[in-house]
């Protein structure tokens, strides 16, 4: 068992985490990065981002209209300080960008364009064709193979974060070509692990998107935030799920229902197309409930419509658009409209950490999807994540980098022991385990329905009683799985069984969280309290672990400032 | 739909067990029309086979994990139509010209190194300030690399490319095409740091123009364009009068 030490580990290879891994450097040439990813880097999921990312960089722009239109969008759970920083670091990033390589689409005079977007009121969301997330990814992580400081353990599976007198020292990790077990040390930990969407049957989200990152950080003891606020975006393919951008509404597009209706009409009147993703959502859930959508092989859908745009626009500016409904769906998008519903697509809540990505815990961070800054609150608007990413990536490295010049050393003793200990866990639960005869890829998929089911757009009080319910009979049956590789060689079975204790831990805190607000706010809504209740909640919510069954919850102010709540209406 | 059935037969290898790669054949429901060769892979290690192992994450084209051999052709298995194969059994293996490490997983630490090899990031004589804003570059600027941007690291050429077969040395077909993107790049300044890795004995010299890596490419690049281009590159540098090299 190999003992690998750096001053900053990176968990998580996609844009938050590569980003932390420079900034690092960048703080202090001196610091020894290293990153570890289950897969490399360019596989990330990050990699799937298409519409763009935003930034206040346009002359009408202000940093104030920024902060005010994510704010709103949120609901009013952002923290208006964390927003504040954002809005006015998000340009340079984008700038840090395109000196990296990033080969974003441009205006006539050579400047970095932008687009319309979702609860933006004005045009800020700048975009790589629709490709942006590829793009970026791309650009960074090649940029990243300059700096000779940084180290990666590419396919190692993080299973355990090692904790020495509540301070994180490390992680334990799985390194999947061998099968071995390494502790990987450092005097701090950023996690950048990515989103959940893999808890939901419907989601755009990839195969790796398990939570894993939010689920080490809660075991360690740390609080995770405002876990009820999951957004399911409009327009995702029915079937595969596949993410169709919102820039296609962005650049012109309309939704249509069974009556060639443009429906946002009556639900979002000023905004129509480029209303939020959470209200429009909810739309198209309430056009289906009252008999407007389409019938498909795979449920009910709706109309994107993007034919009046003209083939040059779509090929200029969604020439991925036209490849996706080609490759997957069988039509050209130049001539038919292209059939969408709503699919769980991020998570706005995450591992507890502050402006700079610190959490609770001593020499522990946490940037991009697995993390809640304070960003985001209710509901996240569209090309906020990417700049997200790059903002509080580079926020959390340069804190990890200083904090690590100032820590202590890592000890071995109790590091080796816990080694160990997690190696022996793993054997015992899974490669050594006889008898079970419960198949992961069965409960996986009984606990994506219940979490479609049960925490999706809309949500009850009976429903989510139910899941919580249904969950715990699921951790129960995984007590019972089957595991048929006992290789030491890329186990995908262990893996994935290691995922799926993640996800059934996190969904619970999913569950537990939206049982316990009983209000609608943003992304958050539910059906037997429809209104939103600033008296009671204008709150973060904060799940800790106790046990499985019963988490603990807290809240906690949001932090305001200039904007003071108000109805949300568009 | 109900009753069609699809017979998938896949590589299967565990160095801690067998000797060699051995073929082993699945019967699976062909449950729907928009099933793809990923889908049966998953449906096998869900429902039948939980041993079986693969790469694949975003199932939408542009992660480039799940780059498999579909019937002897290199593929992204997530863009692979079951339909287009049935009712004839579909044969899934491993990439080749790549060492397997199980089953259909094959070991890219070879272009890992490749890739870093060909310094792919912009370099600059100087480095302009962040506070002087960004580059100024034309739509028309980023055309002239733009395909070579759009490569998606899923080894697909490699495993079509019979120079690579015969001599892994070779840098590659994606390795010359990312060289040629920031080459071409109006913002980068580093072709004469590339040369000598592209101009190099393993590097755009050793490619015989077989063109097989622009034919399998899912993201419509063009290496073979980028591998002669490139030639022409390397031998410009001895052309040109001195002044005129960067």
């Amino acid at each position: 068992m190999d003992f690998e030490s750096y001053d900053v580990l990176v968990v998580g290879g996609g844009l938050a985490g590569i980003r932390a891994a420079i900034a690092a450097v960048e703080t202090n040439p001196r610091v020894k990065v290293g990153m570890v990813s289950k897969v490399y880097p360019m596989r990330s999921h990050t990699v799937s981002a298409e519409g763009g990312a935003a930034a206040a960089l346009r002359p009408e722009d202000s940093y104030e209209n920024h902060a005010f239109d994510t704010v709103k969008g949120s609901d009013y759970l952002a923290d208006q300080d964390v927003v504040e920083a954002f809005v006015r670091e998000a340009p340079i990033e984008l700038i840090q960008m395109e000196h990296w390589g990033c080969p974003w689409s441009r205006d006539p005079d050579g400047k970095i364009s932008a687009r319309p977007f979702g609860g933006m009121t004005t045009w800020r969301t700048c975009f790589a064709a629709d490709k942006t997330g590829f793009h970026m990814l791309h650009a960074v992580f090649q940029t990243s193979l300059k700096y000779p400081q940084i180290t990666r353990h590419d396919e190692a599976f993080v299973t355990k974060l090692l904790v020495e007198d509540s301070r994180c020292v490390g992680v334990v990790a799985l390194d999947m070509k061998t099968g071995r077990f390494d502790a990987i040390t450092a005097k701090s930990v950023i996690l950048a692990t990515g989103g959940l969407g893999r808890t939901y049957a419907f989601t755009t989200n990839g195969n790796i998107c398990t939570g894993d990152g939010m689920s080490l950080a809660y075991r360690a003891g740390v609080g995770l935030k405002d876990m009820e606020m999951v957004q399911f975006h409009p327009t995702g393919l029915p079937f595969t799920g596949i993410l169709i951008t919102e820039a296609v509404r962005g650049e012109g597009g309309y939704l249509l229902n069974n009556e060639g209706e443009r429906f946002l009409k009556r639900y979002v009147p000023n905004k129509m197309e480029l209303g939020p993703r959470d209200i429009i959502s909810r739309a198209m859930m309430t056009e289906f409930e009252e008999g407007r959508g389409f019938e498909g092989p795979h449920g009910k859908y709706l109309h994107l419509d993007v034919r009046h745009l003209g083939e040059k626009v779509i090929d200029r500016k969604l020439p991925f658009m036209r490849e996706l409904g080609r490759e997957f769906v069988g039509i050209d998008i130049v001539k038919e409209p292209i059939p969408v519903r709503p699919v769980q697509h991020y998570m706005m809540g995450g591992i507890d950490a502050d402006i700079s990505g610190a959490t609770p815990m001593a020499g522990l961070y946490a940037a991009g999807e697995c993390a809640n800054v304070g960003l985001n609150g209710a509901n996240r608007l569209g090309s906020n994540s990417l700049s997200e990413c790059l903002v509080f990536g580079a926020a959390a490295g340069r804190a990890a980098a200083d904090y690590s010049s100032a820590a202590k050393p890592v000890t071995a003793n109790p590091v080796d022991a816990i080694l160990w200990d997690e190696a022996r866990r793993v054997e015992v639960a899974y490669l050594e385990k006889k008898g079970g005869s419960e198949r992961i890829g069965a409960i996986r998929e009984e606990m994506q329905h219940e979490m479609d089911a049960g925490a999706g757009v809309f949500r009850t009080k009976e429903g989510l009683q139910k899941l919580i319910e249904r969950l715990g009979g699921l951790r129960e049956r995984f007590g019972r799985i089957k595991i048929e590789d006992t290789s030491k060689t890329f186990n995908t079975e262990l893996t994935s069984a290691m995922e799926l204790d993640f996800m059934l831990e996190i969904s619970q805190t999913i569950a537990v969280s939206a049982l316990a607000r009983e209000e609608s706010r943003g992304a958050h809504a539910r059906r037997d309290f429809p209104q939103r209740n600033d008296e009671k909640y204008l709150k973060h919510s904060l799940v800790f672990s106790r046990d499985a069954a019963k988490p603990r919850l807290e809240y906690r102010d949001v932090h305001i400032e200039n904007f003071k709540p108000q109805a949300r209406t568009y | 739909m109900a009753d069609k059935r699809i017979t998938i037969q896949t590589t299967r290898y565990d160095p801690d067990k067998d000797e060699k790669p051995r073929l082993q054949s699945y019967e699976i429901p062909f449950y729907d029309d928009s099933m793809v060769v990923l889908d049966a892979l998953n449906y096998i290690k869900s429902n039948v086979d939980g041993s079986l192992s693969y790469r694949w994450s975003c199932r939408m084209g542009i992660c480039g994990s799940c780059g498999m051999m579909v019937n002897g052709t290199p593929k992204l298995s997530c863009s692979a139509f079951v339909r287009d194969y049935w009712p004839r059994p579909i044969l899934v293996e491993p990439l080749n010209n790549f060492p397997v490490i199980r089953d259909l997983v094959i070991d890219m630490d070879d272009f890992m190194h490749k890739l870093k090899s060909i310094k792919p990031w912009i370099i600059r004589k100087q480095e302009i300030p962040l506070g002087a804003g960004e580059h100024r570059q034309t739509n028309e600027q980023i055309d002239d690399f733009r395909q070579f941007s759009e490569c998606i690291n899923c080894m697909l050429c490699y495993a079509a490319c019979p120079v690579y077969g015969l001599n892994n040395e070779f840098l590659g077909p994606a390795a010359i095409a990312l060289a040629r993107r920031y080459n071409l790049d109006s913002r980068d300044q580093g072709l004469k740091q590339r040369l000598p890795v592209i101009a190099d004995n393993e590097g755009v010299w050793e490619c015989s123009f077989v063109g097989e890596c622009s034919v399998v490419c899912p993201k419509g690049v063009d290496p073979a364009k980028a591998i002669q281009q490139s030639k022409l590159d390397t031998t410009m540098r001895f052309v040109l009068p001195y002044g005129n090299r960067d």
